[in-house]
């Protein structure tokens, strides 16, 4: 069913005349309606995670210091016809509390690694939240009905003088003003000695995976005092340590498969069924080095900080510091598809180096269809490719040039040669402002860009249908 | 800025200073390569031991920067550039690690030491080698790498990267109590300038043991979003720590 949507999507992009889908696309911010409580797109602290929930009505944010924003998707209103869709808050909590740890004599920072929603099971919603060291599980509850009319209490909730009492009464529910509560249902602690890069929740909906630099660990969602490590790659020598998991993620409909990336640039697709430890890898998935890029710093940025089934599953993208990635699962020995990012900062390696900016982690998306893929880079830019026409285009997340419903224009960085009036040159870009995190909507055009203490959601009132 | 650091397939003679073509195993580099690899050596090993903050420090980074650091030095072994004086080790595979534990053991003062007579001019190779041999061999067995790794590792692995993360500690302690920008902003940054390097306008800051430290710190001006604290109360308390009195 898939396959037969995908081609006749792709015969209708190919037919029409201009199939310039990524430059009809007009990106508009979503501004907040002017009634509701304003959108707090700005916050204290540097944004450390994105994630849409599963119909895209939620969208998760989570800071470096330990809080958790939901914001909610407002339903399309005939009386208001211009707020159609923006994002509210919805609900604001403090996930993750800075802690020490007495024995190592070290820090646990609270900032919030990822953030991954529950598939709905009920009116509630389930999100797993974790820092470096622990993960957490809440559970969002609305309420927007209270109980009036008790017969021993008053409306404040004091106790009545029983003699006032004359007849009996049934309690009734009146609306109230919607409060969205957040109750900490489990709390999975001491499973890793590493700091926690990655979470997944299983297609199974009862069990999730949590990765740390050297080991995996597979819970269950109702358990928290146990834990099963499904991979380990600790040696048993630690001098002898020259790799480590950068990322993993279940696969979206095979509950017994999991892939994980190293800092390597290898990817490994587990089968749970092989073994208990899943040490040895069902597919290896590596692509032989370029002997004419090889430089010191070729396996800094081999190194994958991103790893991320496709919705069809068929695919897995990977995002490295200098291109993103497209595996098919059935091709082990290379990607059948590479993007370049960013390939101006090859000749600037050495000072990223010195100024660490190239063990930044960049995360990657794809689209509802796959069809599209978005990655971040530097000067808060952000980048989308179209797999199908091949066009890829790069805008910046700013509000400077951003009116309410002005759009988006792309951007250029130009590498010396001719250069057009809008481009910004490589050695003017802004390494501080990077986009580390975004989030594609599972079924329409919307986007969710963190840019350090902003986020930004963009949609295309275009094309709102995924393509 | 846009030097990259390439090994090509080929030797080019070197007409272009600019250019960095490094040799294989047999041919000596060029002297400006040399002098841009072992910058990239000691700005790694600085990055390595500066690390260890009051936060546990960043594993893949890490581990990514030893592999460069190993690779560095694999290579200078096969330009013939680094002679090595390690015991008598059975078979390739404990050399190598004795090797590469050799690097990390060396405490940046110690490689201060050595510069200073081969810094001005061209290149520093013949400086170099006397420097490794005076490394103890006690240090060499015992693995600071481990203690990257684990930072839970009992004391006495720290060892020699023990004695480096003291003259840091110490030296800071005997500043006047500021903030570590305040430390780190009035260094001369051009140790690590390439061009600076290259035009061999090094030299001023080796000598001794504060200034030692000083050069090293130019590299370490903290990053947006590193996890060095600014408060030098909170530095006492991790020497404290660390130094276990």
């Amino acid at each position: 069913m898939e396959r037969e949507l995908e081609t006749r999507l792709r015969a209708w992009m190919e037919g029409r005349a201009e199939s310039r889908w990524l430059e009809k696309c007009q990106w508009e911010l979503a501004e907040p309606h002017p009634e509701t409580t304003q959108l707090e797109s700005v916050r204290a602290d540097i944004i450390s995670t994105v994630e849409f929930n599963h119909t895209g009505e939620l969208l998760a944010t989570g800071d470096k210091g330990g809080r958790v924003v939901i914001f909610q998707r407002e339903p399309e209103s005939k009386n208001a016809p211009h707020s159609q869709g923006e994002y509210d808050v919805y609900s604001t909590f403090q996930s993750h509390e800075p802690e020490f740890d007495y024995l190592k004599s070290l820090e646990i920072e609270e900032k919030i690694n990822k953030i991954k929603w529950l598939p709905q099971q009920n009116a509630a919603h389930s999100l797993l939240s974790t820092n470096d060291k622990t993960i957490k599980l809440w559970k969002i509850t609305e309420r927007d009905k209270r109980p009036e009319g008790y017969n021993l209490k008053d409306e404040e909730g004091k106790l009545k003088d029983l003699s006032t009492v004359t007849s009996l009464q049934v309690p009734v529910l009146k609306p109230m003003d919607l409060m969205v509560e957040v109750s900490p249902r489990r709390v999975f602690a001491n499973g890793h000695t590493y700091h926690i890069n990655s979470i997944s929740v299983n297609s199974d909906c009862e069990t999730y995976m949590s990765a740390d630099d050297l080991r995996i660990n597979l819970w269950h969602l109702a358990i928290t005092d146990r834990s099963f490590n499904i991979v380990d790659i600790k040696p048993a020598n630690m001098e002898d340590l020259t790799e480590v998991i950068t990322a993993s993620e279940f696969h979206p409909h095979h509950c017994n498969l999991f892939v994980y990336s190293s800092s390597k640039g290898s990817l490994r697709l587990c089968d749970m069924r092989a073994a208990a430890l899943c040490d040895k890898h069902s597919k290896l998935f590596e692509e032989p080095e370029d002997p004419s890029n090889r430089s010191f710093f070729s396996e800094i940025i081999s190194s994958v900080s991103d790893v991320k089934f496709s919705h069809s599953g068929r695919y897995m993208l990977t995002r490295d510091y200098l291109t993103v990635k497209v595996w098919d699962l059935n091709m082990e020995a290379r990607p059948i598809e590479t993007y370049q990012v960013h390939d101006y900062l090859r000749s600037k390696l050495c000072s990223l180096y010195e100024n660490d900016c190239i063990f930044d982690k960049f995360e990657c998306a794809w689209n509802g269809s796959d069809s599209v893929i978005m990655t971040g880079a530097y000067n808060n830019f952000f980048r989308m490719f179209d797999r199908n026409t091949k066009r890829d285009v790069t805008l910046e997340a700013s509000r400077e040039s951003s009116k309410p419903r002005a759009v988006l224009k792309p951007r250029r960085v130009c590498v010396g040669g001719k250069r057009r009036r809008d481009d910004i040159s490589v050695d003017s870009l802004d390494f501080t402002k990077k986009i580390l995190h975004t989030a594609w909507h599972p079924a329409e055009n919307i986007i969710a860009i963190a840019a350090t203490n902003n986020l930004y959601i963009f949609q295309d009132k275009v094309n709102s249908e995924m393509h | 800025m846009g030097t990259m650091f390439a090994r090509g397939l080929k030797r080019k003679s070197a007409e272009d200073g600019e250019d960095v073509e490094g040799g294989l195993a047999g041919t000596q580099a060029t002297p400006s390569y040399s002098l841009q690899r072992q910058s990239l050596l000691d700005m790694s090993l600085v990055k390595l031991q500066l690390c260890h903050m009051l936060v546990e420090p960043n594993l893949c980074r890490s581990v990514l920067i030893a592999n460069t650091v190993r690779q560095i030095q694999e290579e200078m072994t096969q330009d013939g550039t680094w002679r090595v004086l390690a015991p008598q080790a059975a078979g390739r595979a404990p050399l190598d690690r004795l090797v590469s534990t050799e690097i990390l053991c060396r405490s940046v003062r110690e490689q201060e030491g050595e510069r200073p007579a081969a810094d001005v001019g061209d290149g520093r190779t013949p400086g170099l080698v006397p420097g490794l041999s005076a490394v103890p061999s006690a240090q060499a067995l015992r693995s600071p790498q481990s203690s990257l790794w684990e930072v839970d590792s009992s004391r006495e692995n720290r060892g020699g990267f023990q004695k480096s993360l003291d003259q840091i500690f110490e030296t800071l302690e005997s500043k006047t109590p500021g903030s570590v920008e305040e430390l780190f902003s009035d260094v001369d940054s051009s140790y690590y300038d390439l061009d600076a390097v290259l035009t061999g306008m090094v030299g001023s800051t080796q000598s001794g043991h504060g200034s030692g430290l000083q050069a090293f710190t130019a590299v370490a001006t903290p990053p947006p979003g590193s996890s060095c604290r600014s408060d030098l109360g909170e530095l006492d308390h991790a020497v404290e720590i660390l130094v276990e009195t």
